[in-house]
C-alpha cells in the first residue's frame, strides 16, 4: 500500500463522514439550532447579569414569561396553519381592558372578568379568522390592519376610563392570587402556559383538528383535495390565537390591576420573533409548541436582559430586528437547502482495496471461465415480466417469481405459458423460500419479511429488528431485505443489505461501499427478529447447507461468500469460504448434486476496483456528476457459479451474447432444469442441466418427500 | 365597448371609484365645512399630503414589483435624525450627509438583497430592518427622541422656501411624481417592474434581471424615504423619531392601496398614488376641521384601510399559481 493510499484509508475509513448526513436526516435537527440558541442566550445573560438565576428574579421574569408564552402558543398555531397573526398585541391589550373594565368599573366578579376577556379574544380572533380564512385575504396585512384598529380602539378606551379604574375600590383575593401568588413555587401564569402548551401539543400531534392544521399549513391545496375544510381550519387557528392572547391579557390585568397605554406594546413583533427564532416555519406546516416556547424564552431573556443591563430606549427593537431577520433568513435558507445539503453530504465513500482475482474471461482456463451456455435457455414470460429477482418452484412444479410491481406471479406447470398474479404485496418482492407448511416467504425490498399462505393470504412477519445503541440512522427498520432461507427448525434467516440506503438506491450503496449489511433471523415461535451479524458490504443471497447445520451468505460488494454456523463447535460464527471472486454474488441455492448454485449479478471491472481505492474521487463524482454518468459496478454481464461444500468452484455458466441473461440474480434447480431470474430482466430462463438428477426438487430437499 | 353605447361599467375600476369619492368628499367638505374651500386650506391639504405622497411613491415602486417596504418610515425618521445629530455634534455637512446617504443605501440594499437573493418574504425583511434601524439609531446614535435642525442650516432654510405661496415640498412631490412616472412608463426597467410584479418566475424565465431590479427598488424606496425625511425636518425644524411608532406607515400603505395599486403586484402607477393621496389628504383635513380627536382619526383610518384591503382582496385575488411559499 502506498503512502497516499494509507492516508486515504485513514481519512475515509476512520473519519465518520457518514454521520453528518445521518444527523441531517433527523427531524430533530430542526430543533437543534433554536435549542443551542436557547442555551447560549441563557448562558450569556445568566453569567453577565448578577442574580439572574436567583429565585426572586426568576419568579418575576417567569410571570411575564407565562403571559408571553401564552401569546406565542397562539401565534405558533396560526403559523403552523400557514398564516400569521400580528394582532395578538391588540387582542392582548383589549382583553386586558375588558377584564379591567368588568372588574373595576362594573365591579363584577373576577370570573365574569375572565369571561369578558375570553369573549373579547374570541370575537377578535373570529374577525381575523373570517377575513383571512373565509375571505382569503393576506394574513400579514390583514392582521396588521386589525392590529392598528384594535390598538386605536384600546387607546381610546384607556384614555377614557383610566381615571375611573384608578378610583375603583374593587378588590378580590382571587385576583391578587392570580397576579402575585404562587402555586407549588410557580406563578399562575406559568402553570397556565404549561397546561396550555401540553394540551396544544397533544392536540397538534395526536388529534384530528391538530393534524388538519398541520396539513393545511403544509400544503393548502393538498389538504383541500384530501377533503379537509381548509377555510374553517384557518378560521379556527385565528380564534385559538385570540383565545390564547385573551388569557395573557387577563393575567396581565390581574398582575397590574389595570391597563395602561403600554399594555401589549410591541407584543406582536416579539411573539413573531419568538416563534420564528424557535424554528416555527413561515408558510406553515413545520414547527411545534416546544419550538415556540424555546423562542419565547430566548426573546424574553434577551429583551429583559438588555433592559436590566441598562441599555437605552430602542435597544429592544434593534435586537428584535436582528433576531427576526437572522431567524427568518436561516429558516428560509434551511428549508430550501436542507435536502440539497443532504444529497451532497449523505454519500460518504470508504476506502477498500479489493483482492486480486482470477480471470473469468472465456478461454482463460480458470474455474470462473464464462461460457455461452445460458444463452441457450428457453424463456418463460418474455415481455410479460418485469424484474423477477428470485424464482422458486413448488411441489406441483408451478413457478413463482416477484416483480417490480410488488406482485408475486405464478406460472403454471408444465409449459409455463399461463400465468396469474398469485398475491399482491407491494414493495419489490426479492428473495423467496417455501417453509414446511408450503407458505411462500418473501423478502420484500423496502418493506420487510412477508409470508404468503397457499390460499394467498399475505402476512407481515417482520419489518424491524432491535435498534443498536450507537447507530444514528434508524437501523431497527429493515431497509433492504434481500434474500431468505429457512432452517429445519423453521427459523427464517434473512439478509438486510444496507442500513443507509433504500432498496432502489443500491447503486449509491455500492459507490459508498460502507459495510452495513446484516444477517438476521426471524423466529416464527415468538415472532422476534434478531440481528446475528453486522458489518458486511451488502449481504445478499442466503442458502441453508444441505445438512441444515450451517448457511452460506453472499457479501456482494466484497465479492465474498461466508459460511455461518448454526450448530456445532463454531455455532454463531462466520467464516469466509470464497473470497476475491471476479463477479458480484447474489442469491445462493441448493443444487441436486450436493453443491450450491450462486448467481452473479455483475462482474468486477478494473476501473471500479480502482475507484474503490479512491474514495475522494467517488465523493466528488456523486456530488458533481449527474447520476447517469456515475461509475458503479458493471451489471451488464453476470453468470451462474456452482461451488461445493468447502467453497471450491465447480463450474461457471454465462451468457456471452448478453441477449438472454446478461445479469443473473437468482437461479433455482428443479427436476433437471435450472430456472434463471434477473432483477433487471424481462423473462425467466429455463436451462436443461446435463447430467442433473431429473427428480430432485428443492421443496423435497428441504422438507422431505411429499407427505 | 358595446355597440349600443351604454356606459361600460366593467371599465369602472377602483381608481375611478376612489377618484369619484374624492371629488364627492371634496364637494361635500367645500359645501359643509366652513373654511375648507380657502386658498390657505387647500395649500395646507396639498402640503400635508406631500410627504405622505412622496413616501407612497417609493412604496408604489415596491408594491408594483410585488413587495412591500415596512421600513420606509423608520428609514425616513432615523436617517434624518442621525444626520441632524451628526450636524449638532459638529461633523461637517458633506461628511455627515455622505454617512447618512451611505447608511440609507446600505439598508435599502440589505432589504433588497435579503428579498431577492435570500428569498425571504419582503414583509418580514422590512419589518425586521425597520425595527433594527429604529432601535439601532435610537439606542446607539442619537440621545433623545426629537432632534432639532441646527440654526441656519440649509434644511431649515428649505422649509421656508415658497414659490407662488406654495411650499417647496409640494414641488418636490410633483417633481418626484413626474420622475417616477417617466421611469415606470418610458424606461425599460420601469416596464419590467410590472412584469416582475405580475409573475416573477415568468419574468425571470424570459431573461429579465428580476433580482437586481428588486434590489434597485428597495434602494430607491430608501432614498425616497430620506428625501421625505428631509422635507419633514424642513417644515417642522426638527425630526421626532416617535413618528416611527405612529400610524404613518399604515397611512402610506393606505394611500397606495386605496389608490388602486394592487398588493399582489403588477398593477397601478403614479396616477393611483395621486388619487389615493388626494382622498386621504381631503379626508384628514376634513376630520381635522370637524375636530375629531387624533385617536378617533386613527380608528377611522384603520377602518378605511381594512375596507380597502378587503376590496383589494376581492378585486385582485391572490394568484395561487404564482404565489410563493411563505408568501403570506
Amino acid at each position: 500500500m502506498t503512502f497516499r493510499e494509507r492516508l486515504q484509508a485513514w481519512r475515509y475509513n476512520l473519519v465518520p463522514d457518514h454521520l453528518v448526513g445521518e444527523i441531517l436526516t433527523k427531524r430533530w435537527t430542526d430543533n437543534a439550532i433554536p435549542f443551542l440558541a436557547l442555551v447560549a442566550t441563557l448562558g450569556v445573560f445568566g453569567s453577565i447579569i448578577p442574580g439572574f438565576f436567583k429565585l426572586n428574579s426568576l419568579q418575576e421574569s417567569t410571570r411575564q414569561l407565562g403571559e408571553f408564552s401564552l401569546v406565542v402558543i397562539g401565534m405558533t398555531v396560526v403559523m403552523l396553519g400557514g398564516g400569521i397573526d400580528l394582532s395578538v398585541g391588540s387582542i392582548f391589550a383589549l382583553s386586558c381592558f375588558s377584564a379591567v373594565y368588568v372588574f373595576f368599573i362594573l365591579e363584577q366578579s373576577i370570573w365574569l372578568a375572565l369571561a369578558a376577556a375570553w369573549a373579547t379574544g374570541l370575537i377578535f380572533g373570529a374577525i381575523n379568522g373570517y377575513l383571512v380564512g373565509y375571505l382569503r385575504l393576506r394574513a400579514f396585512l390583514t392582521t396588521l390592519v386589525t392590529f392598528i384598529f384594535g390598538r386605536a380602539l384600546f387607546d381610546i378606551l384607556v384614555s377614557t376610563y383610566a381615571a375611573d379604574v384608578q378610583l375603583s375600590q374593587a378588590s378580590s383575593d382571587v385576583l391578587d392570587f392570580i397576579g402575585d401568588g404562587t402555586f407549588w413555587g410557580l406563578s399562575v401564569s406559568v402553570w397556565l402556559a404549561v397546561i396550555l402548551a401540553i394540551v396544544t401539543h397533544i392536540a397538534l400531534t395526536r388529534s384530528r383538528p391538530g393534524w388538519h392544521v398541520l396539513a393545511v399549513g403544509g400544503s393548502r391545496r393538498s389538504a383541500h383535495n384530501a377533503g379537509i375544510r381548509v377555510r374553517r381550519t384557518v378560521f379556527m387557528t385565528y380564534v385559538f390565537s385570540g383565545f390564547c392572547s385573551s388569557i395573557g391579557g387577563f393575567l396581565i390585568a390581574c398582575r397590574l390591576s389595570g391597563a395602561g397605554p403600554g399594555t401589549g406594546l410591541n407584543l406582536e413583533i416579539m411573539a413573531l420573533t419568538a416563534a420564528v427564532v424557535g424554528g416555527v416555519s413561515l408558510g406553515g406546516g413545520r414547527g411545534s409548541v416546544v419550538k415556540g416556547l424555546m423562542g419565547a424564552i430566548i426573546v424574553l431573556t434577551m429583551t429583559n436582559g438588555l433592559i436590566r443591563l441598562g441599555y437605552g430606549t430602542g435597544t429592544n427593537q434593534m435586537v428584535l430586528g436582528i433576531l427576526l431577520a437572522v431567524a427568518v433568513t436561516i429558516d428560509i435558507r434551511w428549508l430550501k437547502n436542507r435536502h440539497k445539503v443532504l444529497n451532497e453530504v449523505y454519500v460518504a465513500p470508504v476506502y477498500l482495496k479489493m483482492g486480486e482475482t482470477q480471470s473469468a474471461a472465456p478461454g482463460s482456463g480458470t474455474p470462473y471461465e464464462l461460457d455461452n451456455r445460458l444463452s441457450a435457455a428457453d424463456h418463460i414470460g418474455l415481455g410479460e415480466l418485469e424484474g423477477p429477482e428470485d424464482v422458486i418452484l413448488d411441489r406441483d412444479d408451478h413457478l413463482y417469481c416477484g416483480t417490480r410491481h410488488g406482485e408475486i406471479v405464478r406460472f403454471f406447470a408444465p409449459d409455463y405459458k399461463r400465468s396469474e398474479v398469485f398475491a399482491h404485496i407491494g414493495g419489490f418482492p426479492l428473495g423467496l423460500a417455501f417453509d414446511r407448511q408450503g407458505n411462500l416467504i418473501s423478502c420484500v425490498g423496502a418493506m420487510g419479511l412477508y409470508s404468503v399462505s397457499p390460499d394467498r393470504e399475505v402476512k407481515r412477519l417482520s419489518a424491524e429488528t432491535s435498534r443498536s445503541w450507537t447507530s444514528i440512522v434508524d437501523d431497527a427498520r429493515l431497509r433492504d431485505p434481500n434474500d431468505c432461507d429457512i432452517a429445519p427448525d423453521g427459523r427464517i434467516y434473512f439478509t438486510d443489505s444496507t442500513k443507509r440506503y433504500d432498496a432502489h438506491d443500491w447503486a449509491l450503496d455500492s459507490i459508498e461501499n460502507r459495510a452495513t449489511g446484516r444477517l438476521l433471523v426471524y423466529d416464527p415461535k415468538d415472532g422476534s427478529t434478531k440481528t446475528l451479524l453486522d458489518g458486511y458490504r451488502y449481504t445478499n443471497g442466503v442458502c441453508m447447507a444441505h445438512d441444515g447445520k450451517s448457511l452460506f451468505f453472499a457479501e456482494s460488494w466484497a465479492c465474498r461468500v461466508h459460511r455461518y454456523w448454526l450448530e456445532g463447535p463454531k455455532a454463531g460464527t462466520a467464516e469466509c469460504v470464497i473470497r476475491d471472486m471476479p463477479g458480484y454474488p447474489d442469491n445462493i441455492n441448493r443444487a441436486s448434486d450436493g453443491n450450491y448454485w450462486m448467481a452473479w449479478l455483475g462482474m468486477r471491472t478494473p476501473s471500479f476496483d480502482l475507484s474503490l481505492r479512491h474514495p475522494d474521487m467517488r465523493k466528488r463524482m456523486t456530488r458533481r456528476l449527474p447520476q447517469d454518468e456515475w461509475l458503479f459496478p458493471n451489471i451488464n454481464t453476470g453468470g451462474v457459479v456452482k461451488f461445493n461444500e468447502t467453497g471450491g468452484i465447480v463450474e461457471t455458466l454465462g451468457d456471452l451474447s448478453g441477449a438472454a441473461h446478461p445479469m443473473v440474480t437468482s437461479m433455482r434447480e428443479h427436476k433437471g432444469y435450472l430456472f434463471v431470474g434477473g432483477i433487471l430482466n424481462n423473462r425467466i430462463g429455463r436451462y436443461k442441466i446435463s447430467g442433473a438428477d431429473p427428480n430432485w426438487t428443492s421443496p423435497a430437499s428441504y422438507w422431505g418427500a411429499k407427505a | 365597448m358595446n355597440a349600443i353605447g351604454w356606459p361600460n361599467w366593467r371599465r369602472l375600476n377602483q381608481e375611478g371609484i376612489v377618484f369619484a369619492i374624492a371629488v364627492l368628499l371634496f364637494a361635500a367638505a367645500a359645501l359643509g365645512l366652513p373654511g375648507f374651500l380657502t386658498a390657505d386650506n387647500l395649500v395646507a391639504i396639498v402640503r400635508s399630503v406631500s410627504v405622505l405622497g412622496i413616501l407612497a411613491l417609493g412604496m408604489a415602486l415596491v408594491i408594483i414589483g410585488r413587495g412591500i417596504d415596512l421600513s420606509a418610515v423608520a428609514i425616513m425618521a432615523m436617517s434624518v435624525a442621525w444626520y441632524l445629530q451628526l450636524l449638532n455634534t459638529g461633523t461637517s455637512d458633506g461628511l455627515a450627509f455622505a454617512y447618512v446617504l451611505a447608511g440609507v443605501l446600505a439598508i435599502g440594499l440589505l432589504n433588497g438583497f435579503l428579498v431577492a437573493y435570500a428569498d425571504v418574504p419582503a414583509i418580514f425583511v422590512t419589518l425586521a430592518t425597520g425595527s433594527f434601524v429604529f432601535g439601532y439609531v435610537r439606542s446607539q446614535l442619537i440621545t433623545q427622541d426629537a432632534v432639532p435642525v441646527p440654526q441656519g442650516h440649509w434644511v431649515e432654510l428649505l422649509g421656508g422656501v415658497r414659490f407662488l405661496d406654495i411650499p417647496v415640498e409640494v414641488f418636490v412631490f410633483a417633481g418626484l411624481a413626474f420622475l417616477v412616472f417617466l421611469f415606470l412608463r418610458y424606461t425599460k426597467w420601469g416596464r419590467f417592474i410590472y412584469f416582475a410584479g405580475d409573475n416573477p418566475v415568468a419574468a425571470r424565465n424570459i431573461g429579465i434581471p428580476v433580482r437586481p431590479m428588486l434590489v434597485l427598488r428597495y434602494a430607491l424606496s430608501a432614498v425616497v424615504a430620506l428625501i421625505a425625511g428631509l422635507l419633514t425636518a424642513a417644515s417642522l425644524h426638527s425630526i421626532n423619531t416617535r413618528v416611527v411608532n405612529s400610524t404613518l406607515l399604515y397611512d402610506i400603505v393606505l394611500v397606495a392601496v386605496i389608490g388602486g395599486i394592487g398588493l399582489s403586484g403588477g398593477r397601478g402607477g403614479v396616477r393611483n398614488v395621486l388619487v389615493g393621496a388626494a382622498l386621504i389628504g381631503i379626508l384628514l383635513n376634513a376630520m381635522t376641521i370637524i375636530d375629531i380627536p387624533l385617536l378617533y382619526q386613527n380608528l377611522i383610518k384603520a377602518a378605511i384601510l381594512l375596507g380597502a384591503i378587503i376590496v383589494d382582496g376581492i378585486i385582485n385575488p391572490r394568484d395561487e399559481q404564482t404565489a410563493q411559499q411563505g408568501d403570506i
